[in-house]
């Protein structure tokens, strides 16, 4: 490209903007259906269709474990698989401030592409636009992403039944704590980083194998308490979890006692939750635990009648209490 | 300190243990209170609310510093953070806290309001640094255990001339609020489970009057459930004596006399002054304001801020609950008009207030 700076009219839709598209996206997106550069793209798709849409305007754009590309990709191939579907097609729009380094956009388009080659997806239609200073932070990516429903039924945040296992894939909190860390430039004295990863492979591997998972959650902003929540409350039910087991690096447990957070609140971008019938358990945390992306998981908790609508914690002590849904964000305390 | 031996303030079977001894000892009901954020959280966090006898009564103290920030106090956060020029500085958990008009300072951000969530107050002086055209502010809010650090930041703000970097101290130092709270006839509280981190700075002494004047047993505690529960069984033991002696249990990180330096450090830059606690009101002696060679520092002088007596929040029982005269369920308006969502008071704002604790954390 010809400036080491992204300018605004890059966004112009003019020769600047075909320059963009064709050195940078083409480049690492490519595939047949970007690579026609239609106005819209041809999908081809069978069944019921999984979709969802986020956006990304995380801060810091780099990240130990990941980076805002990556991230985007991640964030909605794993939303499209939570109902026990194959992704396949992704969008992506872009909106960057005027005068992001082009080293940085061009780190960012290729990681989304290795991303999105690893997790099996194509990006097959796209938009950039560039605002002048100060109208957004860096750089703010939204993805869309559709996918093949295999699962029959499709798992579904209300159908957590009294009996059911909840499992999770791994350990909590370790996406959220490195972003807080690294956003505050905070010397967390370990080498946390984040779990952002595509969870598709593993999944469908799994609603495969066992075809009567309920739940598919992935607890990311709010974490497993705020997932939970919202489970207990479409499904109508009580989750009771057994604190001992919930799996927590001890660096994250140590910077949270530090900065008076709950690892149970942060967002983890490469984990999943599962519930299903307590038979099925077992064998669905060997197929879990044979996946690196599953290699921590283990059971933590069941679904009960005792408190509907609500998520209790039992304490190492025995003690019972409330895992309930935050206000807001979690801020950090004063002493 | 290794990590392992720090896990051992959490095993549950140590627990378990000492709670056993907990009930062969206990003769009768005893009261306690906590003075302490972190005892709150802890004692719920871990579950030892709900298994703790029946006969040991916790009772949540003013032992949060955000909790016992006055309405009219907070009026000046408000006030300042709407001034042209200002940048406000804040540990995270203030920017909740209503005034009396029920406005917070997240309010006064989306109404355009610079102010800056920081995690040190030295991260204050790089803001006033980096911004040499605004008057940056940092809200003196906490205990003995912040007020030292914060006065040596204004040390280094005085040794970098930094001019535009500048401190309202609404600092409230514990021991007085405690004897204003057992002198009261109503408050009903056997022992006092006093705040640790309190201790590493200002150490054991001046806690000596609640058992020299009221008779009354109390333990410097750490925060860990081993650590409550050993001093809950310290207590028990020493409510049988007449004129119990202060108690450390907190060994690990509190010795007799503090830390004399940070003490030092403390009253080289401030002076106790009255200050006006949120649902007791004024206590004389209690809080901690600019002696006058650091008035140049002094928010409250160079903004004029008037900090005045101001109604309580309608219905409020905050004041209630930190005395220790009512648990946070008995409030009217707990649950229903008074939520995390929409505090009305401010046990229910901070995160280690005792209402919200109760809301967060208690299944029944």
């Amino acid at each position: 490209m010809s400036s080491d700076k992204v300018l605004l009219d890059y966004g112009s839709g003019g020769r600047a903007s075909q320059r963009l598209i064709s050195e940078l996206f083409l480049k690492h997106f490519a595939n047949d259906e970007l690579d026609r550069l239609n106005d819209a793209a041809t999908l081809s798709l069978k069944g019921k269709i999984s979709m969802s849409t986020d956006s990304f305007t995380v801060d810091p754009i780099f990240f130990p474990g990941g980076d805002i590309g990556s991230l985007a990709v991640h964030g909605t191939v794993n939303d499209v698989a939570m109902l026990g579907a194959i992704p396949r097609y992704m969008t992506c729009a872009y909106i960057i401030e005027e005068g992001l380094p082009m080293e940085d956009l061009e780190k960012i388009v290729k990681s989304m592409g290795e991303a999105c080659r690893h997790a099996g997806v194509n990006i097959v239609t796209g938009d950039t636009k560039v605002v002048p200073k100060g109208m957004v932070d860096k750089i703010f990516i939204n993805t869309t992403g559709v996918g093949e429903i295999i699962a029959d039924p499709a798992p579904s945040g209300d159908r957590a039944a009294v009996g059911d296992a909840v499992l999770v894939s791994g350990t909590m909190g370790d996406h959220g704590l490195t972003i807080l860390g690294t956003r505050e430039g905070l010397s967390l004295e370990s080498n946390v980083k984040s779990d952002s990863a595509a969870l598709n492979h593993l999944l469908v591997k799994l609603v495969q194998e066992i075809p009567d998972i309920h739940v598919l959650r992935d607890p990311t902003r709010g974490g497993l308490a705020t997932t939970l929540n919202e489970i207990t409350v479409s499904s109508n039910v009580c989750c009771e979890l057994e604190e001992s087991t919930i799996p927590v690096l001890p660096e994250v447990a140590g910077g949270c006692s530090f900065l008076g957070l709950d690892p149970l609140y942060l967002a983890n971008e490469g984990k999943f939750l599962c519930i299903l019938p307590q038979e099925h358990a077992e064998k669905a945390l060997e197929i879990m635990r044979a996946d690196d992306l599953g290699k921590d998981a283990c059971q933590v908790g069941t679904i009960t009648d005792a408190n509907p609508g609500k998520v209790v914690l039992v304490t190492p002590l025995g003690g019972r209490r409330l895992l309930n849904m935050l206000e807001g964000e979690q801020l950090p305390r004063i002493c | 300190m290794s990590l392992e031996i720090l896990d051992r303030f959490n095993d549950p079977e140590l627990c378990k243990e000492l709670l056993a001894c907990l009930r062969d000892e206990l003769d009768g009901e005893i009261r306690f209170m906590e003075v302490c954020g972190t005892h709150t959280v802890s004692i719920f966090r871990s579950g030892l609310h709900s298994v703790l006898p029946k006969e040991v009564v916790h009772l949540s103290g003013p032992g949060c510093p955000v909790c016992v920030t006055h309405e009219s106090e907070v009026n000046a956060f408000l006030d300042l953070a709407g001034k042209d020029g200002v940048i406000v500085a804040t540990f995270g958990d203030l920017i909740k806290v209503p005034g009396d008009k029920g406005h917070c300072l997240k309010n006064a951000q989306a109404d355009g309001a610079r102010v800056e969530i920081i995690y040190s107050p030295f991260d204050a002086l790089d803001l006033a640094s980096n911004n040499p055209d605004s008057t940056v502010v940092f809200l003196g809010v906490g205990f003995e255990t912040t007020a030292p650090t914060i006065a040596a930041t204004v040390l280094m703000a005085q040794q970098q001339g930094l001019e535009n970097f500048k401190v309202l101290s609404f600092h409230k130092l514990v021991p007085p609020a405690l004897d204003i709270l057992i002198s009261d006839p109503e408050t009903c509280i056997d022992g006092f489970l006093l705040p640790g981190h309190v201790s590493t700075v200002i150490g054991i002494h001046p806690y000596d009057f609640i058992g020299e004047k009221y008779g009354k047993p109390s333990v410097v505690t750490g925060f860990d459930p081993v650590d409550i529960l050993q001093a809950l069984l310290m207590m028990v033991r020493a409510s049988k004596q007449d004129h119990p002696a202060i108690q450390n249990q907190y060994v690990r990180g509190v010795s007799e006399n503090g830390n004399p330096k940070a003490v030092e450090v403390m009253y080289q830059v401030f002076e106790e002054s009255d200050a006006l606690w949120r649902g007791i009101g004024m206590i004389p002696g209690s809080g901690l304001e600019f002696r006058k060679e650091f008035e140049k520092y002094d928010a409250k002088k160079i903004f004029d801020l008037n900090i005045g007596e101001c109604l309580p929040l309608k219905g409020c029982k905050c004041g209630e609950v930190l005395k220790g005269k009512m648990t946070p369920e008995k409030c009217p308006l707990f649950g229903k008009a008074c939520t995390p969502a929409k505090p009305v008071g401010p046990c229910m704002v901070s995160t280690e207030g005792s209402c919200a604790a109760y809301f967060k954390y208690k299944v029944d």
